[in-house]
């Protein structure tokens, strides 16, 4: 049972935990003891408390005894991004500035899923404060790829697309800002959603940018993510910016995909995209034709000012958002003791990350005296631009699909010290939440050192039954996503 | 040169607490005097993963005081976000506006020594306010101490047009901004609990020149008397400066309570940067024109318009107006004990101003010293309409009807009831009065001979010899009459 | 106009870093002068668009007149609001000397 349990999907493990044939805690048993084996050599997770996670097992198979609903995430083990806060838990945002804080209120996206039944089974790692396309920013320790140890498993949720890849949880939650999900669900050979700014409340979530940030799930199969999105999603009361529109079962809504118009963006295959990449992409798309959808080539010009809008706007927001870290009310104290200046400046200096600083001064530049019109506003018209580009596009299609990532995984060191080419490996998947529109990453391949590429599908707003329709569909056709990782 | 050889100018920013319950951005009590630090939830202490979320009553406040000052609306707002490194604003950035303020433009009407004026507003804007720092008496300590309660609050900023050019233009305007906003329940204006706070900005240019002088900033003025002194030190430093031909510089200060001086905080070269830019975590406010029409509907007459229609309307003196649109309850009373002596046929001339000498005098004594409004004083505005009524017919004298007043607040009741059960009614009636007098001249024959004899001073005995009959009751008037024309027939 | 915003010198790099209160060493101030000034660089392709029409976006769905009303809702223990303080001192967050406003 335990074997059958390690690679089931969230949907198989609910229906046995509700179903009674496997109890919460033996399902819990078997993922933490996958993690003891294998976190070592990946550090997907930055915190697991055992006792904890069975505790909430627990719970799940005694409302079960007493014939209650468990949800349906029963029993469901979920790795969660430590930029989501868990009540008295450790939530570190990747930084060490927050090392020994234990929030006081848990995330809504979290209180969500452990009131549909699933059980926490640690906090994955990440890039300091979501910045980081590597997970080499990590505050604590990098995170390997369990594909091939020596490359990055993307970031910044690097460490829940390493728990989901290497069989540590069978659905985690993610953050993505311009590819924080999409870009280490590609590079890991799992299935990763960002939806609809606004569609899952951001409560909760550290922020990185405020107008991007969004929550959303990492799993094997695009049906988990389908279920875990239903949970998560709809309207929260503390989160201003959440969308008041109804929650599909987007479960029960995957279907048929004939008929399906896909727009091919001809700037999503030029220069810079891995040719290797770029045929497993063709053949997915071609893929989805042969089952019945309609190929029509889209054009989205403003594709090559995407990474400068999106630098702008998220840096700038950023330099705001990350302000609270200075060492008075919370979070660790470090530096001079003088004055608050040098407080502030000590402690941010000691305990902050380089991309950190990188990012804070640059969006601190953007927004400065006499800078606001020519970079700031500037990126807030480039961005109008860039949704108009998929406005148009939409007219004329359902989805619009290409690739994930340039190249597939890359190596721990080959960027990190080169910010701009950095930036730059998120250039697909940096668009999505510009327009705000929701974006899925499948596997749909491997390059011929077994590294798996990724297939992006963006959505119109607020379409996630779509865009999970068509993921769903190809999935059915191809078995990229059930290749086991080597580790 | 004398400071009366410089054009003075000044211009007033102030900072109003929002009367709402709770804070701008979350569920957290805006009492004050709590415990440090009670009032507080990780929305206000600003920890990772919070959103605010908008305190509907503070945008309605700010929209009320926006129509009241007669300012633009804008049909879409936004909130901003102002970035600076405090500890006591634990985001390290105010959300506050800044492109798109509540009201801009727009005017407060005062009156300087007698003359009415329009001082000009640059904007109102609504902001969160920022807890307390404070730094622990004597003892040379080395650290200083942050209590968030107050972090969060809902404030709304008015900024003025350096439109000032008198001390006494100053003063009118606060105290002319605190009766509206009082008035308008936008505000309590509780100075002592920092509900209203001041800066200001003055410069000083001699007289006629048009070149502009050093404007000079001044924080940290928590009392309409902490402006005031600071602002008379203040012109007093620049024309001393000047006069010497010092240079002034374009600064910041920061004015001393204790020594009654500002002192220099920084330059303008060290100005702050504030890197406004829209809340991401907020949507846009959208002002809807059934919000406008509904707030409109509801808003009071404000105070100074109030005064100078009650100079015009009711002929009464301006002191007599000041006072009675001093609140807005005492105003409204005012008006409504008018209306009611009118329907009981009150004619009189001076009706109104019987009726302001009688709540500026008795009745506003009871409501200080008992401390209520005047609405829980218990005597409605037609009782005192008819008490003012009954003075005027001579059912009652003055002295009864003074007495009367705490037995209307006891009781509640109207006050002709209780002068005639407790047997207070003046007898004016000439029948009753005759019988009493033709009593008492047959009971002082001695005294009536001595009138007739032209000792007419004996008239006041005789007087006094009726109320006596009368038990105090009778009309005074009427029995002088009376006494007089039986005396001399 | 890209030629004149292209680059970010040292002093530039302090002034920023002074705003967003970061203590840098000198050879950081180097790193990120040239690191920055790179991503400017790169940034400035923005100025081949005409945007002269264009609003800006703030944010891709906006949701307007979101309130809540103006009722309590349970604040923190005070405890709890200072559990995770760096230093504190009865009752209150306890700082280094502030000494003007
Ligand atoms: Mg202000
Ligand atoms: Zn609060």
């Amino acid at each position: 049972m335990a074997e059958e349990v390690a690679s089931a999907t969230a949907v198989e493990i609910a229906r046995m935990v509700a179903g009674g044939s496997i109890s919460a805690r033996e399902v819990a048993l078997t993922f933490l003891d996958r993690i003891e084996k294998v976190n070592s050599s990946t550090n997907a997770f930055l915190h697991v408390n055992q006792d904890w996670s069975l505790s909430c097992a627990d719970l799940i198979d005694q409302k079960i005894a007493r014939g209650e609903n468990p949800g349906p995430l029963a029993g469901v083990p979920i790795a969660i991004k430590d930029a989501l806060c868990i009540e008295g838990a450790p939530t570190t945002c990747g930084s060490r500035i927050l090392e020994d804080y234990r929030p006081p209120y848990t995330a809504t996206v979290v209180r969500r899923v452990l009131e549909a039944g699933a059980v926490p089974i640690g906090k994955t790692n990440m890039d300091e404060f979501a910045m980081g396309s590597s997970n080499e920013s990590s505050g604590f320790r990098k995170c390997f790829n369990p594909w091939d140890l020596s490359r990055a498993p993307g970031g910044s949720s690097g460490g829940s697309a390493v728990a989901v890849a290497a069989g540590m949880a069978p659905v985690a939650l993610g953050s993505d800002t311009g590819g924080s999900i999409r870009q280490p669900a590609a590079f890991c050979g799992v299935t990763g959603m960002k939806p609809t700014w606004g569609r899952v409340s951001r409560y909760g979530l550290g922020a990185f940018a405020s107008s991007l940030d969004q929550v959303g799930p990492l799993s094997r199969t695009v049906e988990d993510s389908a279920l875990l999105l239903s949970v998560i999603a709809g309207h929260d009361e503390r989160d201003s910016t959440s969308l008041p529109d109804p929650v599909d079962d987007y479960r029960s809504a995957l279907g048929s995909i004939k008929g399906l118009r896909v727009g091919v963006p001809a700037e999503y295959f030029g220069e810079g995209l891995d040719g290797e990449v770029a045929a497993a992409v063709r053949a997915a798309i071609a893929t989805l034709e042969e089952m019945g959808a309609s190929l029509v080539e889209v054009s989205l010009p403003h594709l090559p000012y995407a990474v400068a809008a999106y630098c702008i706007v998220s840096m700038a927001e950023s330099s705001s958002n990350l302000a609270r870290y200075d060492g008075v009310h919370y979070g660790a104290r470090k530096g001079g003791t003088r004055g608050i200046d040098e407080l502030y400046a000590g402690t941010r200096a000691q305990l902050l990350g380089r991309e950190v600083k990188r990012r804070i001064m640059l969006g601190t530049f953007v927004l400065s005296s006499g800078y606001y019109d020519a970079y700031y506003l500037k990126g807030l018209k480039a961005r109008r631009l860039i949704r108009r580009d998929f406005e148009e596009a939409f007219e004329k299609v359902d989805v619009i699909a290409g690739p994930t990532t340039p190249t597939a995984a890359f190596r721990i060191g080959e960027k990190i010290n080169d910010p701009l080419a950095m930036y730059l490996s998120d250039i697909f998947t940096i668009s999505a939440p510009l327009a705000g529109i929701p974006a899925i990453s499948v596997p749909c391949g491997f390059t011929s050192e077994r590294l798996p590429v990724g297939f992006q599908i963006m959505g119109r707003l607020l379409d996630e039954k779509t865009v999970l329709s068509a993921a769903a569909a190809f999935q059915g056709a191809t078995d990229f996503h059930e290749a086991a990782c080597p580790l | 040169m004398p400071v009366e050889d410089y054009d003075i100018v000044i211009g007033l920013e102030s900072h109003a607490r929002l009367l709402t319950e709770t804070k701008m951005f979350c569920g957290c009590l805006t009492r004050f005097g709590a415990e440090p630090n009670s009032q507080t939830c990780p929305v206000c202490i600003g920890m990772p993963g919070v959103l605010p979320v908008t305190n509907r009553k503070a945008v309605m406040l700010g929209l009320r005081a926006a129509l009241a000052f007669r300012c633009e609306i804008p049909a879409r707002m936004r909130f901003d976000r102002k970035n600076y490194y405090y500890p006591d604003i634990p985001k390290n950035y105010q959300v506050s506006q800044n492109y798109s303020p509540v009201g801009a433009g727009g005017f407060v009407e005062i009156e300087a020594d007698g003359v009415r004026k329009r001082i000009g507003l640059d904007n109102i804007h609504l902001e969160e306010d920022a807890g307390r720092l404070m730094h622990p008496e004597g003892s040379g300590a080395d650290y200083s101490t942050v209590d968030l309660n107050r972090a969060g609050t809902p404030l709304l900023e008015i900024v003025t047009r350096p439109d000032m050019s008198s001390l006494t233009e100053v003063e009118a305007y606060m105290e002319t901004l605190r009766r509206t906003l009082e008035a308008l329940e936008i505000s309590d204006c509780r100075m002592e609990e920092g509900s209203l706070r001041f800066e200001a900005s003055i410069s000083l240019k001699p007289l006629g020149s048009t070149t502009l002088g050093k404007r000079v900033e001044i924080k940290n003025l928590n009392s309409t008397r902490a402006v005031l002194n600071c602002l008379e030190y203040e012109i007093r430093r620049q024309a001393a400066a000047l006069d010497a031909g010092e240079p002034l510089t374009q600064e910041t200060r920061l004015y001393n309570e204790t020594t009654g001086r500002s002192e220099r905080m920084r330059s303008k070269e060290e100005a702050h940067d504030y890197r406004y830019f829209p809340e991401p975590d907020l949507g846009p406010i959208v002002v809807l024109d059934e919000w406008l029409d509904r707030i409109r509907s509801e808003m009071p007459e404000l105070p100074n318009l109030r005064k100078w229609r009650f100079q015009e309307a009711y002929s009464l003196p301006a002191y007599d107006a000041g006072v009675l649109t001093q609140k807005r309850s005492i105003a409204d009373y005012f008006e409504e004990t008018i209306a009611a002596a009118e329907a009981m046929g009150a004619e009189a001339a001076d009706l109104a101003k019987q009726v302001s000498n009688w709540l500026m005098g008795p009745i506003l004594r009871e409501v200080n010293e008992r401390r209520v409004d005047i609405a829980g004083l218990n005597i409605p505005p037609a009782h005192l309409a008819e008490l003012v009524g009954l003075i005027q017919k001579g059912t009652i004298s003055k002295n009864i009807a003074q007495d009367l007043v705490p037995i209307m607040i006891e009781t509640g009741d109207p006050p002709e009831t209780i002068a005639s059960r407790r047997g207070m009614i003046q007898i004016s009636d000439a029948y009753a009065v005759e019988k009493l007098v033709s009593d008492v001249l047959e009971a002082h024959g001695k005294q009536v001979a001595e009138y007739k004899d032209g000792k007419k001073a004996v008239l006041g005995f005789l007087m006094g010899q009726v109320m006596r009959q009368a038990k105090g009751k009778a009309n005074p008037q009427v029995v002088r009459e009376i006494l007089t024309r039986t005396l001399q027939s | 106009m890209a030629g004149e915003r292209a680059g970010i010198d040292v002093g530039t790099v302090r002034y920023v870093a002074g705003l967003c209160r970061l203590e840098l060493t000198g050879d950081e101030e180097e790193l990120f002068a040239a690191q920055l000034s790179d991503i400017l660089n790169y940034i400035d392709k923005l100025n081949e668009l005409d945007t002269s029409e264009v609003e800006p976006l703030a944010q891709a769905i906006e949701i307007p007149n979101v309130f809540r009303d103006d009722a309590p809702r349970g604040s923190l223990e005070v405890s709890e609001a200072l559990a995770n303080a760096p230093e504190k001192t009865g009752g209150f967050y306890k700082v280094p000397a502030v000494l003007e406003g």
